[in-house]
């Protein structure tokens, strides 16, 4: 396996004009002769399959919920970024470029993240021409906030629903070109595997949700647009159908996998409230904008919040990192709460909580400005835990949220299969160790709407693509082990719900592979996976029918697939000694607990290669090299 | 707490439902009535029983993949909230709860709680949209979007399309639904364009779709989880007869 990053040469700045104009382009009276292949309706796949369409592909879009506009984007709170510099505040292309390599951790590539910034502009464009309601001033201009750890407002909202709006703006899209008969869509869908051909990605075998029906789809390029894998660890802030499988059944089939163990734990959720518990809250960011986050200064303090004195708080981030207080990056937000709460100052039943107090703000806004700014975000957050936060301060703790990781792509976005293509959060992305809030919008819809629609044409106009179908000896054969895969997930017969199984390898993925990490704990981890993997197949108990729809069973796929990837997941945090972003390993810090980089080894993307469930992967290292910026240890002091 | 279930169990399209009971006796106040079903499900597979089938995804209320009717009311007793963010506090301990799925012409059963929604799709197919191609865009703020039109349109776009609007109404209309999506576009100068055309296109798919008529119950209304107004109805009567004229 040889990793070609394919980066345009040329100055920084230049570069992806420089591409565009130099790539090839298919002709329009072929492009309907080239059937591409969509998987995932997110911002990044319904953007890229409207986009395609209109550009006069044939398309096809699949995805597993019974509707596109379901898919997980549709959760999104915060806002999206773009460097459009309405505030005058003194933002540019090349700062947004700066903040996301430096928030990464300098584990991105330049090239591929100033891109991101340039293209960011026009997406702001295409959403307000689609008719998404971002937030305006009272001159119909549109708003802007400043968001998760930058000191330019420089984010696109609308109220705290930006990416329902976004995606039902490119569901809109896609709608549109179902309606024209361009795109075929695919709701209730599952991908089970992908056909490869002669080295070339040639389709995909899917199982329809409703009744079980296996099929095999042809096409000249398939484009894996499934979001992330934060599932891994069961309890997370991501839709319950979220899974690796997409990205992991590629990877088996020769897609390298890149930083799997980059995964970003997000400071402010809803903590934990028993073991019922199914999935976890976020609460946006954007509340940092206001709130401040304490806990007593003293171990086991059981009074009321409102009855500790101001003194016998410890606003520990205020503390900490005086210049950037509440706003400090998610992965030290996150760290440094788990560190209260192990010290015995959490807040809340198990004392794993720490308050996100909007008190002196409204003191200082009143109530109605707060109200119109984060309502319907209290709401919420009563709703779930019944207390209302304009009296109580909330209760808040890191829970596990996007994933950097994924599949390693090109500049292109092409993976290490030549036409298996990966956009949004499936791909190893822009960035890097790290991402900023409102970013993975930008990044998605970037990917979908702007990018690979060019690429993918460069690749279909030169590329010597025989004609397939389902009768295909690779695409049968392929077929032939999707549905002995399934019928064996049935035979086992076990004891074990698929869901026990999936809560134990969350747990033990949030206490070896989570918010920090060290050498002996991951060792260990990939021991009890592997035992645990083998007790899955020989005590799960799934139930039903293959020939039907079946919640159990597609659950239990899932989770086969987790447990494969979770290893690797270990494995490459074990293999990077270093702590950078959201990857923390122990043994590596400064005396006052900040993550220690090393750049003379690890300034690179881990890509790793498969060689069998089980087997140790063989790692590819992709170097990173910094010319426009400085690297520079991060401090938010 | 202890709560006893009555849900509606049907192998599939055509096979007979029916409601069968079943006890919950560890219910917790702080679950969410979707943890209720999961934890039902997992007695249910742990007697090697097949668990009860019902959609869901973001359990955040936003997705609008959940949707059952609960004790008679689509998403259950509390004012907008989803069914996936109602939580057992609302319920008394030994409560009887009786679970079903949409029950609605145009949303056919698939099995137990799980109905199909793609009407709602291809309504919006029909022309729920603003032919904006890909690159085409002018630079945003060249169009002024007054702040009380664009709040608007946003209370409008907050529809989930859960459906519970259709299955609350006695005549199964979509017309909330439809409302909010012409409303959305229509209040915006972007959607201007195709306002005319575009009310005249959903509606008539609503239609064709078999849903019912509007008879201004307002139950839709108070079934909404995001509270989408009547008021959008009124609105699109208006633009209807205004496209039906023109
Ligand atoms: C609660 C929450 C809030 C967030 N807020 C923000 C924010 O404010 N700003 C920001 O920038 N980012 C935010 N993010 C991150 C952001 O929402 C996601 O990273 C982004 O939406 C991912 O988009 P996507 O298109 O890559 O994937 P998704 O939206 O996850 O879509 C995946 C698609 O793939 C399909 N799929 C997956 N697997 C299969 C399969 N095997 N077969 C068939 N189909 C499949 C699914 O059906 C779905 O259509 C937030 C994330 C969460 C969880
Ligand atoms: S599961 Fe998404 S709205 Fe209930």
């Amino acid at each position: 396996m040889e990793l070609r990053p394919q980066i345009p040469a040329g100055a920084l700045t230049d570069k992806w004009e420089r591409h565009r104009a130099e790539i090839r382009l298919v002709n329009p009276a072929n492009k309907l002769k080239h059937h591409i292949i969509v998987v995932g309706s997110g911002l990044a796949g319904a953007s890229a399959a409207a986009s395609l369409a209109e550009l006069g592909y044939d398309v096809s879009c699949f995805c597993f919920q019974d509707s596109p506009r379901r898919a997980h984007s549709i959760a999104a709170q915060g806002g999206i970024n773009a460097a459009k510099n309405y505030q005058n505040d003194g933002d540019s292309v090349f700062r947004l470029f700066y903040d996301t390599v430096k928030g990464g951790d300098f584990r991105s590539r330049e090239a591929n993240v100033y891109r991101l910034a340039q293209i960011s502009v026009d997406i702001i464009d295409q959403c307000v021409a689609q008719g998404v309601p971002f937030a305006r001033e009272y001159g119909g201009l549109l708003a802007n906030r400043s968001f998760g750890g930058v000191q330019v407002s420089r984010t696109f909202y609308a109220r705290g629903q930006t990416g329902q709006q976004l995606l039902l703006g490119a569901y809109q899209a896609l709608s549109c070109q179902i309606a024209a008969g361009k795109v075929r869509m695919y709701p209730r869908t599952e991908l089970l595997d992908v056909v490869v051909i002669d080295g070339r990605a040639r389709g995909i075998v899917t199982r329809s949700l409703v009744d079980g029906t296996l099929a095999t789809h042809t096409a000249d390029a398939v484009v894996l647009a499934t979001g992330g894998y934060a599932n891994v660890y069961y309890l997370s802030t991501n839709a319950k159908g979220c899974n690796v499988t997409a990205i992991w059944r590629a990877h088996k089939r020769g897609a390298a996998f890149a930083n799997p163990c980059f995964t970003q734990i997000h400071p402010t959720c809803i903590p934990v409230t028993g073991p019922h518990q199914s999935k976890l809250t976020l609460m946006s960011e954007s509340l940092r904008n206001d709130g401040r986050i304490w806990v007593p200064r003293q171990r086991g303090d059981q009074r009321p919040p409102d009855q500790i004195p101001e003194n016998e708080r410890d606003y520990y981030l205020e503390r900490l990192y005086p210049s950037f207080g509440n706003l400090a990056p998610r992965d030290i937000a996150s760290r440094r709460a788990k560190e209260v709460c192990d010290e015995g100052r959490g807040v809340g039943p198990g004392g794993h909580g720490v308050y996100l107090d909007l008190r002196d703000a409204i003191r200082r806004l009143g109530r109605p400005v707060i109200a119109e700014r984060y309502g319907n975000l209290f709401e919420m957050y009563q709703r779930i835990t019944g207390e209302n936060p304009y009296v109580v301060p909330m209760r808040i703790y890191p829970a596990p949220h996007y994933t950097m990781g994924g599949l390693w792509v090109d500049y292109n976005l092409m993976s290490t299969v030549e036409g298996l293509y990966a956009i949004g959060e499936a791909n190893f992305s822009d960035h890097g160790a790290n991402r900023l809030g409102a970013s993975a919008l930008m990044q998605g819809l970037a990917d979908g709407y702007f990018v690979l629609p060019y690429t993918i044409g460069d690749y279909l106009a030169q590329a010597k693509l025989p004609k397939v179908d389902a009768g295909h000896a690779a695409a049968r054969q392929t077929e032939t082990e999707v549905a002995e895969r399934t019928r064996r997930l049935l035979l086992v017969n076990g004891r074990r719900s698929v869901d026990t199984f999936h809560r134990e390898l969350g747990r033990l993925m949030w206490d070896r592979c989570g918010m920090s990490r060290n050498a002996a704990g991951l060792k260990e981890a990939i021991q009890r996976i592997c035992v645990l993997r083998e007790e899955f197949w020989q005590d799960v108990y799934v139930g039903g029918r293959g020939e039907d729809l079946n919640q159990s069973l597609e659950h239990a796929g899932r989770v086969a697939d987790f447990f494969e990837f979770a290893e690797l997941m270990c494995h490459d945090a074990l293999e990077r000694e270093e702590s950078c972003g959201c990857h923390f390993r122990e043994e590596y810090q400064t005396p006052e607990g900040e993550a220690k980089r090393d750049d003379a080894r690890f300034s690179h993307v881990a890509a790793w290669e498969f060689t069998g469930v089980g087997k140790a992967p063989v790692l590819h290292r992709e170097p990173l090299a910094f010319e426009a910026v400085h690297l520079s240890q991060r401090s938010y002091k | 707490m202890k709560l006893t279930l009555h849900v509606w169990r049907q192998a599939g399209p055509s096979a007979r439902g029916r409601f069968v009971r079943y006890d919950v006796p560890d219910g917790s106040p702080d679950m969410s009535f979707l943890e209720l079903l999961d934890v039902l499900n997992q007695q249910l597979i742990a007697r090697k029983e097949e668990p009860i089938a019902f959609d869901h995804d973001c359990r955040e209320g936003i997705c609008g993949a959940c949707g059952m009717v609960i004790n008679g009311r689509p998403h259950g007793p509390q004012r907008a909230t989803t069914a996936c963010q109602l939580h057992l506090r609302h319920f008394a301990d030994g409560a009887e709860i009786w679970i079903e799925p949409w029950r609605a012409r145009a949303f056919p059963i698939v099995k137990d709680l799980v109905v199909d929604r793609a009407a709602f799709d291809r309504i919006v197919q029909a022309g729920g949209f603003i032919t904006a191609r890909t690159g085409s865009a002018p630079e945003a703020n060249s169009i002024l979007v007054p702040k009380p039109a664009a709040d608007l349109a946003m209370d409008a776009a907050a529809c989930i399309g859960c459906g519970a609007c259709v299955a609350a109404c006695p005549n199964a209309s979509a017309m909330l639904f439809v409302a909010a999506k012409v409303s959305h576009l229509g209040l915006l100068p972007q959607g201007q364009p195709e306002r005319d055309a575009r009310v005249m296109q959903l509606v008539a798919q609503m239609d064709a779709e078999g849903f019912g008529a509007c008879s201004n119950h307002g139950e839709c209304m108070a079934a909404c989880p995001k509270e989408i107004s009547i008021d959008f109805i009124a609105r699109l009567n208006r633009d209807y007869i205004r496209g039906t004229f023109l």
